[in-house]
């Protein structure tokens, strides 16, 4: 009997059992190779093997989480400074934990030969090391239910991201981009640090539960979620607070790129979700407030992809935009908590957490399928691509089934989630009593440019890319990237395709994260939604429906058309010119060209830079025309104040010699006075002078 | 009742493939009246696409197969569309809320598709017309959802069944300002989906200047019917829409219903040739700001009605 009871209670702790467990494998995945030789492939291969089993110890675990009543919890009799080893598996820790652990495992696959040992020696095995040590802390960070634990999980996560966006490090733009990086994560932390001292204040502990109602201010509360939307949306990166982004994207290896954007955003995300999940009783604006931020970065966000000639740099502005949508959702989520209306947090959350799974899938696809290019063709320009669809099918199909899917379109996952939020947006019309929450349903608009924008966007990107001809020659003919790197693409694609035809699924997972997200949060009172509320939305299963017959219909119709015009390759012609006698490659409408007229639209917010010759003789010599688009708000806006800033503060610069004895020294002297000022000097005065 | 749906059903999907190159017939037949003309037989369009249909084909070097892609999917989304609109004010065969979203959606993807087919040409003109056509939409569905979002405010629905249902003439009673300006807006709509005057001239002979005849350039034969058939279907998808509205009456009997509902898209059809007749096409640089005004007249639609208690 007493053993059964062990192996039952055993059997319940699996769900957090096993990811600490493939949390630790995967942590250590990268390190047998560090002692090995630069030139050995073992390192890699047992890397890859042991994020894998990690990260499937990782995946069941989450999904027996689901199948237990209560969420398993569990706290190591081990305390950390300050606080405790308490983790914990419930409805949202399981949802985030499904993307988090697939994308950066297939991504690890991809770097057998995106980033080998062989063709790297002297990165390599930094890169293998840090990649693990990121993923872990993903997981960690998940499960932590304390708040130091936290803290310790996500700067583990923000260094080695650093230290995986300098992979390059002798590159000059990798190092700029990873300095930016470097201190908007540490302005986040500090965000951070300074929300758990308040929520500490409060409660009297580091613990990330709700707060009791009783003990928390109302001012307490504003400040909280306000520091929480600096230090989270630092990561996620929404507009204005994207700095970092776009530069650290295009720098990093591919698959590192693919994690951070579909990954490690996400914890901004997670972040957000779980701090909203904590306050009691959010006030109307604060939903109105994340709502409009996540329309400002979704249409902010796409309309500076659209500008962009760099293949990276544009996906990293669709992460944006993206983050955007999935925080639109939570916007959603909050106005039905504060209006209390289960329908609205349904949907909204669910289409959130529905969107992280999608975007995290699509968006690692089109970053690995990019990195497969420019393992090619050498240069991260698409205005120096075109017709690689010829030479890499392949890589294109699926670069397009990404960007099918990054667009919302039918018949692919993007569009479902898309759909959840739209509904949920529009029942916010219902109200009848003229309240303002009406006015949420302005988001819809919004909702429907960031589609048109992303779809014209992704015509330009595949169009340039894998379309026409190739704009110059390259050094060596592209060929189709090796099965190593295809795998982990098609297995992306699968999932992408598999949500978009059987979004039901997902659902359990997102009413559970729904029902803990507002159970935790109406824990004082107010009605939680229940379990399975996302289960019978009419639409998924018209959606599996109305997919199935697209995919058909769609196949059925292109193998018609193929067959009642096939053309033998010796029959075809030139394309029609229109007149034209001598067309040449450069001649095709560029990236550039294509984005023009949206260009032109958005100018007012993107300011773009041109670089254009002056002719002033008659016959003028050959001249360059250049135009740009940079990052408005960082070269504009944060970058001017902070080199003032720095200006004015030269005359620190003793403090700063550039030894690093002396920098402990500063730590240790912080750490003294800090260990002093907690001295009740008053009270040993007091007891010095005599009465 | 139920034998009517069932009318509805199947009558649906036969309107839907044979009616739309009728609209293209009316619509040339409208503009060479204006012109002082016989113009072409009214059944013109059909013989055209039976032509093409039987023809051989003419495939570029550089194409992919995106470039026949291109128009098969195009032409499978904006059927699948069709078949979600209430075509004659009735129930569409497929309805569930949020299927407006997919209307849209699907469209979208027809465009998306059609302008890579047109890149997959490599041909300045064509890419032209593709980034035309993307860009013009970027600035036409926010005017489409915020049509929609008005009707729905009305009429309390998240389906077009439901938006286009029985409560459209009590809307035109009850929030009559809101009601004109979102059958502008969705006017103007139909005329940017569609590329027509005064967005983009189907009949120049320019292709610096088209939009979506210079997309297809390339395509000839039997994808170069299927082309114009599904452009015809979009035609005829988003007249219904303007129909839905202007037609406020629901009547019960089917073969009237049916009867009344292709009388009013032919008038919609003579309209666009009207508008077609009496006005140039706009300079390119002015279409996103009449983009920008069918935007800002559903807008205000929408926010008509937001103080008001539906």
């Amino acid at each position: 009997m007493a053993a059964s009871d062990t192996a039952a209670s055993l059997f319940a702790l699996l769900p957090v059992w096993l990811p600490l467990l493939g949390a630790l494998l995967i942590g250590a995945s990268g390190l047998p190779g560090v002692f090995l030789s630069s030139r050995s492939r073992a390192g890699e291969r047992l890397a890859v093997v042991l994020h894998g089993v990690g990260a499937l110890a990782v995946l069941v675990g989450a999904v027996a989480s689901l199948f237990v009543a209560s969420s398993p919890r569990f706290e190591l009799a081990w305390s950390l400074p300050f606080g405790s080893f308490r983790i914990e598996v419930d409805g949202l820790s399981a949802a985030f934990l499904v993307p988090l652990v697939v994308v950066p495992a297939l991504g690890a696959v991809y770097g057998l030969r995106y980033w080998s040992q062989r063709e790297h020696p002297e990165t390599g095995r930094k890169l293998r090391a840090f990649y693990g040590v990121l993923a872990a802390s993903l997981v960690l960070l998940t499960i932590a239910r304390d708040g130091v634990l936290f803290l310790f999980a996500w700067e583990g996560m923000a260094l080695s991201a650093f230290f995986l966006i300098t992979t390059d490090h002798d590159d000059p733009e990798a190092r700029a981009a990873g300095r930016v990086y470097f201190i908007a994560t540490h302005v986040g932390t500090l965000a951070l640090f300074a929300l758990l001292s308040i929520v500490f204040a409060q409660t009297g502990s580091f613990g990330l539960d709700a707060l009791p109602e009783a003990s928390a201010s109302a001012g307490a509360c504003a400040a909280i979620f306000a520091l929480g939307l600096l230090g989270f949306g630092l990561k996620a990166g929404l507009m204005p607070l994207h700095v970092w982004l776009p530069g650290a994207h295009a720098v990093a290896p591919s698959h590192v790129s693919a994690v951070l954007s579909a990954v490690v955003l996400k914890t901004g995300v997670y972040g957000l979700a779980r701090l909203t999940c904590m306050l009691p009783h959010p006030p109307l604006y604060w939903g109105g407030l994340v709502l409009a931020l996540g329309a400002i970065s979704g249409v902010a966000g796409v309309v500076f992809a659209i500008a962009q000639h760099d293949l990276k740099r544009l996906l990293a502005y669709h992460s944006i935009e993206n983050v955007g949508i999935i925080v639109m959702g939570l916007g959603l989520a909050l106005l039905g908590r504060s209006q209390g209306r289960a329908d609205w947090i349904a949907l909204g959350l669910g289409g959130a957490i529905l969107h992280v799974w999608n975007h995290s899938f699509f968006k690692a696809l089109l970053f690995l399928s990019a990195g497969s290019v420019i393992h090619r063709v050498h240069t991260r320009e698409i205005d120096r691509m075109g017709g690689l669809a010829r030479s890499m099918p392949v890589t294109a199909a699926l670069f397009l089934c990404g960007a099918v899917a990054i667009c919302g379109l039918p018949p692919l996952n993007g569009f479902v989630s898309e759909l959840l939020i739209y509904l949920g947006l529009w029942k916010t019309l219902a109200p009848a009593d003229g309240s303002p929450v009406a006015a949420a349903a302005l988001a819809v608009p919004a909702l429907a440019m960031i589609g048109a924008l992303a779809a014209a966007c992704f015509v330009k990107a595949f169009g340039a890319v894998f379309l026409g001809v190739a704009r110059r020659p390259h050094e060596r003919e592209p060929v189709e990237a090796p099965r190593t790197m295809l795998v982990p693409m098609a297995a992306l694609a699968l999932l992408c395709a598999a949500i978009g035809l059987l979004p039901a699924l997902a659902v359990p997972f997102l009413d559970r994260a729904a029902a803990t997200w507002s159970a935790a949060a109406t824990a004082g009172g107010g009605a939680p939604v229940p379990l399975r509320t996302l289960a019978p939305v009419g639409p998924l299963g018209w959606i599996t429906v109305l997919s199935a017959a697209l995919w058909v219909g769609a196949a059925a119709a292109v193998l018609l058309l193929r067959r009642r015009m096939r053309v033998e390759d010796d029959q075809r012609v030139p394309t029609w010119d229109c007149g034209y006698a001598a067309p040449t490659a450069r001649m095709q409408y560029s990236s550039s060209s294509f984005a023009e007229m949206l260009v032109a639209i958005f100018r007012w917010a993107l300011r773009p830079r041109e670089h254009a010759p002056r002719l002033r003789e008659l016959f003028p010599k050959s001249a360059h025309h250049r135009s740009h688009v940079d990052d408005v708000v960082l070269d504009r806006w944060f970058l001017p104040v902070l080199r003032w800033i720095a200006r004015k503060l030269l005359w620190l610069r003793f403090l700063q010699p550039g030894r690093i004895q002396l920098y402990i020294l500063y730590v240790l002297i912080a750490v003294l006075a800090l260990a002093l000022s907690t001295v009740p000097v008053g009270e040993l005065l007091k007891g010095l002078v005599p009465r | 009742m139920m034998s009517d749906r069932a009318v509805d059903a199947a009558v649906q999907p036969l309107l839907l493939l044979l009616l739309p190159p009728l609209l293209l017939g009316v619509i040339v037949k409208t503009k060479a009246a204006f012109a002082g003309r016989v113009g072409a037989p009214l059944l013109q369009p059909y013989h055209d696409l039976w032509k093409l249909l039987r023809k051989g084909a003419v495939l570029s070097r550089t194409t992919t197969s995106v470039f026949l892609a291109g128009p098969a999917i195009t032409w499978v989304a904006v059927v699948l569309a069709g078949l979600l609109v209430p075509l004659a004010g009735g129930a569409a065969p497929i309805r569930f809320d949020g299927d407006l979203i997919l209307f849209a959606y699907l469209l979208a993807l027809g465009r998306f598709f059609t302008a890579l087919a047109a890149l997959d040409t490599g041909s300045s003109f064509e890419g032209m017309g593709a980034a035309r056509e993307m860009t013009f939409a970027c600035l036409a569905e926010p005017a489409l959802f915020l049509g929609l979002l008005a009707l729905a405010r009305t009429s309390g629905g998240e389906s077009l069944s439901d938006l286009f249902g029985a409560p459209i003439a009590a809307s035109w009673s009850s929030a009559t300002p809101t009601m004109v300006l979102v059958l502008f807006g969705l006017f103007i709509v139909l005329l940017v989906e569609n590329s027509r005057i005064p967005f983009d001239d189907p009949n120049t002979h320019l292709e610096l200047t088209m939009v979506h005849e210079v997309m297809v350039l390339d395509h000839g034969g039997p994808a170069l019917g299927v082309v114009l058939h599904g452009a015809a279907v979009k035609l005829l998808v988003l007249s219904s829409l303007v129909v839905g509205l202007v037609v406020p009456v629901r009547v019960d009997a089917a073969p009237l219903r049916w009867a009344l509902f292709v009388a009013a898209t032919l008038a919609v059809a003579v309209a666009v040739g009207v508008v077609e007749s009496t006005m140039a096409r706009l300079r390119l640089l002015y279409v996103p700001n009449l983009l920008m005004g069918a935007c800002l007249l559903t807008g205000f639609g929408f926010l008509l009605l937001l103080g008001t208690h539906p």
